[in-house]
């Protein structure tokens, strides 16, 4: 199968690792990747915030990227922005006036996919350690991603696919259906209350005893991320992707340290 | 009828009364996360009725059904609003009501004030009611020299506290037993001085100081969940058989109702008396349910009165992105599961009606211009956990965006110097709507790099984006973008910018 990449602004600029290891899983199955080179945002930020004049040419600029004929089916290593390609961009564009664009963004969204539900649902992954090779020897929490939850139903596939990572502890997360306050500028425009509801979202990450907190986008990791390591934390996010493209030879790097099972640190 | 006729009234007619925020949403916020107490509160009810509608409404294997048939009956009301309210009138009226039309809050006000002093009385008792809270009836009654007394057990400890409900369902949610107790010890006439923060006592107390009132009352004042446009019945759903006094002890009854709450026929009501007690208090069925239709001699009050509340539904119906909103039973169950709502509280939220069907039915009532009310649509992560658990399906998230178009749209053209939040949203789409573009800006990242120093983190930035580093860090850019690193390493560049096939199967990082 012939697939899209479509990285995604904040992965692109701020965590091409995610990136890397979505190639990489995709190439390991035996399918062929490419990287629209159009490509930039999916305007999420622009829409949310209520500028959607501004978002049009952001939104018409993904789609005349992804509409080529040239592969099969599009992925993004984010519930979130995969959200927006389906549901935002046709409301977007309609909004606006522009048929035409509405119907062009409603058939690239037809074809975009999220990473886990392009494995499970449509390469047939049910067993990363053996399908993919993947092992990972840390403590891990997982955190599913309100988007991903709630707009795209991923269910549990993020979770099942790290269920059988060789060598991963996975410890469930308290209260995980809890928003972790990021919501784009609202952590800007209501800082105080997306600070609360971080402050929660930290202390039942920490209370799981985890090393790593997991999860499917990189702006919710990024976010939380931010909270522990201003808490003085050692606690670190990652991806899932991450997870899965990393092998006994080409373990997944993580920034600082992590605790390894066996207690030695890697790095 | 009360009506004097005016000429076409110019439209939209917004809504006045008690639907406005006066300060924005996050300084409101602040203040309220500031109170520890308010908080625990608040975090411990909003969980306990979280987890008993969860388990009531997983019961119920036809629940999504329910929710597409609540959602459907009322998108087809509102469709042919004035043909119901019509078909209503008429047959309300046939079995010995009266109906008044009230387009605003005031004019709803002085239609109840008329008719309470037609009677000669000077008190009356109310069933809780969210309509009267947003016309502030109670307030507009005093002035007139009318002592409004509140018979629900919430809204008594709110009213006798001198405060403000801070949720439709569970007004006095912000406050704990022993609050309740010091409040009744305070305010309440004849509390007994030996009274403790057991339920029970405090329940017990209450009864004994408005069994005494019911008793007497002439007068009662309710609202109403539901109008059957079909018979002409009213229908009011509560928990603690104080309404049912209250609608069945006084000679006078007069009930103000939003015009958005009738359904075409008594066959609806079954699929909303399945959804709304599921989805407010988290029971299969809620205690006590009185259903009226007019008069009945010698039985129960004698005059009957109705008031059909306009107050800027009429505006909300307008909007077609955001109508839906009054699908809204007022249920209560969006502001329960509400991330924001939970640490907040409802007084940040300024109107009558708070949590996410607030943050979007009072700037749609009022106006996106009226006063602060601008600020709420922005009072949501969008996480979405509302619209799960509407049992009308109202896409809350959807309408919270659309309100914010309808925001900044309107703010266009009309400042000198445009915010920060214009211009770097002017600056971010013209960057990331080239992948070019984009490409350009990503060769700065090392820049970034820099600027994050050893420690490889940005802990201070300036302006709007000091909200984030209040209490986030961000993590150091990395050394090149994925981009870059696809061009360079993994497939070699391209000019064009176009797709670039795969040749190198296997590689891994």
């Amino acid at each position: 199968m012939k697939i899209a990449l479509f990285a995604t602004c904040i992965v692109d600029a701020m965590y091409p690792a995610t990136a890397k290891a979505t190639v990489a899983i995709l190439e390991r199955l035996g399918h062929e990747v490419v990287f629209p080179g159009g490509q930039a945002c999916c305007g999420q930020m622009h829409v949310n915030s209520g500028y959607f004049k501004e978002a049009v040419p952001v939104i018409a600029n993904h789609v005349a990227a992804f509409e080529s004929d040239d592969y099969d089916v599009a992925v993004a290593p984010s519930g979130s922005c995969v959200a927006s390609v389906k549901h935002q961009h046709p409301m977007i564009a309609r909004s606006c006036g522009d048929r035409a664009l509405e119907e062009r963004a409603a058939a690239v969204g037809a074809k975009t996919y999220e990473l886990s539900e392009l494995l499970v649902d449509v390469l047939g992954v049910t067993d990363a350690g053996s399908q993919l090779g993947s092992w990972f020897p840390h403590r891990v929490t997982y955190h599913p991603s309100c988007h991903g939850m709630r707009l795209l139903r991923l269910g549990d596939r993020q979770q099942r696919l790290l269920d059988t990572v060789r060598g991963i502890d996975l410890t469930p997360l308290p209260e995980p259906d809890q928003c972790c306050g990021f919501g784009g500028t609202f952590s800007m425009k209501n800082a105080d209350v997306s600070s609360a509801m971080l402050e929660d979202k930290a202390a039942n990450i920490t209370a799981t005893g985890a090393s790593l907190c997991s999860g499917g986008d990189a702006s919710c990791l990024m976010h939380i991320g931010g909270g522990l390591s201003r808490q003085g934390s050692s606690i670190r996010t990652l991806h899932f992707a991450e997870i899965l493209a990393s092998t006994e030879q080409h373990p997944a790097q993580i920034a600082g340290e992590v605790q390894l099972l066996s207690g030695k640190a890697a790095q | 009828m009360s009506q004097t006729f005016l000429g076409m009234p110019s439209l939209p007619v917004f809504g006045t009364g008690n639907l406005h925020a006066s300060e924005s949403f996050p300084k409101a916020a602040h203040r309220e996360l500031g109170n520890a107490q308010l908080r625990a509160n608040l975090g411990h009810a909003t969980h306990t009725i979280r987890d008993k509608r969860l388990q009531v409404v997983s019961e119920l294997p036809d629940w999504e059904q329910l929710r597409d048939a609540g959602s459907a009956i009322k998108e087809s009301v509102m469709a042919r609003l004035p043909e119901l309210l019509e078909q209503f009138e008429k047959n309300f009226t046939a079995r010995g009501g009266v109906i008044h039309w009230a387009r605003d809050a005031d004019e709803a006000n002085e239609i109840v004030a008329g008719l309470i002093r037609e009677t000669g009385e000077t008190e009356a008792v109310k069933v809780k009611s969210m309509a009267t809270q947003e016309i502030g009836l109670n307030e507009y009654l005093e002035e007139q020299g009318i002592t409004a007394l509140e018979t629900d057990l919430a809204e008594l400890i709110v009213q006798l506290d001198h405060d403000k409900p801070s949720h439709i369902l569970v007004p006095a949610i912000h406050k704990n037993r022993s609050q309740v107790r010091d409040i009744f010890l305070r305010e309440m006439p004849g509390a007994d001085p030996a009274l403790t923060d057991d339920p029970a006592k405090l329940a017990a107390a209450a009864r004994t100081h408005l069994r005494r009132k019911f008793l007497t009352a002439k007068v009662a004042v309710s609202g109403a969940n539901f109008a059957l446009a079909d018979s002409g019945t009213l229908a009011v759903v509560e928990s603690e058989g104080n309404g049912r006094m209250c609608l069945t002890l006084p000679e006078t009854l007069i009930t103000v109702m939003g015009i958005e709450k009738l359904l075409p026929t008594w066959q609806d009501l079954e699929v909303f008396m399945q959804l709304l007690p599921r989805s407010s208090t988290g029971e299969r069925m809620n205690p006590y349910t009185s259903l009226w239709t007019g008069v009945t001699e010698g039985d129960g009050p004698q005059n009957m009165h109705l008031v059909l509340l306009d107050n800027g539904r009429s505006a909300a119906l307008a909007d077609e992105m955001g109508r839906s909103a009054l699908h809204c039973i007022r249920c209560s169950a969006c502001m329960n599961v509400c991330p924001v709502y939970e640490r907040t509280g409802g007084h940040a939220y300024g109107s009558t009606y708070p949590g996410p069907i607030g943050a979007i039915l009072s700037p749609l009532m009022t106006g996106i211009q009226a006063e602060e009310n601008s600020s709420l649509p922005y009072a949501s992560s969008l996480c979405g956990a509302c619209y799960d658990a509407c049992p009308v399906k109202i896409n809350i998230p959807d309408i919270l965006v659309h309100l914010r178009g309808v925001d900044v749209d309107s703010k266009r053209g009309k400042k000198k110097i445009p915010t920060q939040m214009d211009a770097g949203m002017k600056a971010a789409s013209w960057a990331l709507s080239s992948g070019k573009r984009l490409g350009l800006l990503e060769k700065g990242l090392p820049l970034g790099r820099l600027a994050a120093g050893p420690d490889k983190k940005i802990t201070k930035l300036p302006g709007i984006a000091a909200g984030w580093t209040q209490s986030r860090d961000i993590p150091a850019p990395p050394p090149q973008s994925f981009r870059t690193w696809w061009a360079n390493e993994h497939r070699g560049p391209d000019p064009e910018g176009g797709p670039m096939p795969s040749h190198n199967k296997g590689d891994q990082q």
